[in-house]
């Protein structure tokens, strides 16, 4: 009964976007995302404990056999990417009640709520699909309907934002189809398993390594890998709030997600570690930690500095999947989680600021941490999970990302985690600073209608989306089970389905 | 060699197309330009795959007696999804552009940039 749950986690967003897309009306159109949202949370809820003990949900579109029709195998990685991504869509759901009306033209309403279910949509089918080229499709879904959510931002700059966006976010998709090319050229399959299993076969040729090559360069430009992640800073600080929050939660992750499958499932790990990759992944995490980490410090705009955050988080992910061992793999799929809980949270801080002040400048800020302490207090609770302070989820995965480093021998890695944590601190404290410690500056109101009392509260709704995303963080911090038996069952079986090949 | 290169010769004027739009892509600073060029690269994909399909003396797919070798349709439909999905690319990008036009007055990226660093200041 459960393989029909698989497929309507696609099908229901499918059905209602384009009937949200109809209404004007806020309200309406809030509803009707919000029955989206919750309902594929529940499904991928019922989905992951089926599975989490390590088998499979098998569900065959149309009733095609594979490799011929399009199969959605889900195993525990599958479902743990649909839960975290359905999580996070209910947390931008409720943040988006009072945050949309505020940010986005009173026309769009339905255009924009119909773009953030088609996202949702997009990434649920990455995260379900077994075959490849269904994969690109899903990918593509949730590219357009996200650069269609980023160019609604209120400043121009969202414009140019988006169009780089395309322009790259469609390079790197092109860059991904060049490859399934290559790989069906060889392979003369689609589907994701039945390649694996045959591999053998066709191992020697050519085409294969030059689709590998385009595969990964088209993944790393969307999972914004560090040489290649020059779009992100820009999208991710100039998009509406709502957005800010669900794509920097989940956009990236899945393709993490789908960097995993294509290296430990698509691709036997010994083939991939003859090219030297493990070493060069290596090299761009630690890098790209320490840059991303430098960069962030550098800003002085609270949405730029948590995207540039975002780049460094990312290098922790690839660090741990290049390590190569139990503890690394589970240290990287547990940081997908814990990484878009925080950025979630911090993100929904920067929106609850900015809906009571119209900026986030942190010197336009400077002392406003007295005004609205429980919104700040929050920020903290979450940049300390960025910096990895026991007890709080951040911890989690730099323990065992070290634990994994430290096996291996690797102190090179070692340092640069540690530097990277240190940086951290250097920006989280950085917000911290212009908060608290800073002496308090006469407000600089803009585009405010006399009689508005947002400055005076933050509103329901985006406070209580705010605690819901730092109460977890300090949750999972705690009590680490959900998130690291899967996370163990997952890193298990991507390790032992290249030791049976 | 020789026979090397013109047994290939659909690839070789293929990667011309596909370099053809990436340098494109690239080299301009008109965003209508920019989005031309990305429309030829993914043409050039939509060319490889299809001709990855056909195979030498065969015919269509068809199920007949008569007929055993017939070239692979596969890759041609699932084309048919790539040039879907390269018009909404495209036309997603057009709308980006008149939007822009509108809030900068100008779709060069380098006064674009200067706008924006004003902005800043």
């Amino acid at each position: 009964m459960n393989e029909q749950l698989t497929i309507l986690l696609v099908v229901v967003p499918l059905m209602i976007a384009p009937i949200t897309a109809l209404f004007k009306s806020h309200t309406i159109s809030w509803i009707l995302t919000a029955i989206v949202s919750f309902t594929s949370l529940i499904l991928s809820f019922i989905i992951l404990f089926d599975v989490i003990d390590g088998s499979h949900v098998i569900y065959e579109l149309g009733g095609w056999r594979p490799p011929w029709g399009i199969e959605y195998k889900i195993d525990s990685l599958n479902a743990f990417i649909a839960l975290i991504v359905s999580a996070i869509a209910c947390l931008s759901t409720i943040f988006a009640w009072q945050s949309v009306p505020k940010e986005i033209n009173e026309n769009n309403y339905g255009l924009f709520y119909a773009a953030l279910q088609l996202c949702l949509l997009g990434l649920l089918g990455i995260a379900l699909t077994g075959d490849i080229f269904n994969l690109f499709v899903f990918l593509e879904i949730s590219s357009l309907s996200s650069y269609a959510l980023i160019s609604m931002g209120r400043s121009r700059k969202a414009l140019t934002a988006a169009f780089s966006y395309l322009i790259l976010g469609t390079i790197g998709a092109t860059f991904f189809l060049i490859g399934v090319g290559f790989l069906y050229a060889a392979s003369g399959s689609l589907n994701i398993a039945d390649i694996a299993t045959r591999f053998s076969t066709f191992a020697d040729m050519q085409l294969v390594m030059t689709g590998f090559i385009f595969i990964l360069l088209g993944l790393g430009l969307k999972a914004a890998i560090f040489p290649m992640h020059s779009w992100l800073p820009n999208a991710y600080g100039h998009a509406p709030s709502v957005v800010s929050i669900f794509l920097s939660a989940t956009a990236t992750k899945v393709s993490i997600y789908v960097l995993i499958r294509v290296l430990f499932d698509l691709y036997p790990v010994a083939y991939w570690q003859a090219l030297l990759l493990p070493q060069i992944l290596l090299v761009l995490g630690c890098v790209g930690v320490i840059y991303g980490s430098f960069r962030a410090w550098q800003q002085v705009e609270l949405k730029r500095l948590l995207a540039f955050s975002s780049v460094a988080q990312i290098g922790y992910i690839i660090i741990g999947i290049s390590l190569l061992n139990n503890d690394g793999i589970t240290a990287s799929v547990m940081h997908l989680f814990n990484h878009a809980l925080i950025k979630a949270t911090l993100f929904m801080g920067a929106g609850i600021i900015l809906y009571r002040t119209n900026t986030t400048k942190l010197s336009e800020l400077r002392g406003f941490g007295g005004s609205m302490p429980w919104t700040f207090a929050a920020i903290v609770l979450a940049g300390l999970s960025l910096i990895g302070v026991p007890g709080t989820v951040g911890f989690v995965t730099k323990w065992y990302l070290l634990s994994g480093a430290i096996a291996q021998g690797k102190w090179i890695v070692v340092v640069a985690i540690l530097a990277g944590s240190v940086l951290a601190i250097a920006y989280v404290w950085k917000i911290v600073e212009a908060m608290y410690f800073n002496s308090k500056r006469k407000m600089v109101i803009q585009n405010v209608k006399s009689g508005d009392i947002n400055l005076a509260k933050a509103p329901i709704s985006l406070s209580l989306a705010l605690w819901i995303g730092a109460a977890g963080c300090l949750y999972f911090g705690l009590y680490t089970e959900l998130p690291y038996q899967s996370a163990q069952s997952i890193a298990t079986a991507l390790l032992s389905s290249e030791v049976a090949q | 060699m020789i026979e090397y290169i013109l047994g290939h010769i659909n690839y070789w004027f293929i990667i011309a197309v596909m370099m053809v739009g990436l340098y494109t892509l690239i080299s301009r600073a008109n965003l209508i330009k920019k989005l031309a060029g990305l429309a030829i690269f993914q043409t050039a994909v939509i060319l490889f795959y299809v001709s990855l399909g056909k195979v030498t003396g065969g015919t269509v797919p068809i199920v007949d007696e008569a007929y055993t070798l017939y070239s692979n349709p596969l890759p041609q439909v699932l084309m048919l999804t790539a040039i879907v999905v390269g018009v909404a690319t495209t036309a997603l990008g057009f709308a980006l552009v008149i939007r822009i036009k509108e809030a900068y007055n100008t779709i060069e990226e380098d006064a674009i940039f200067t706008l924006d660093q004003k902005d800043h200041e």
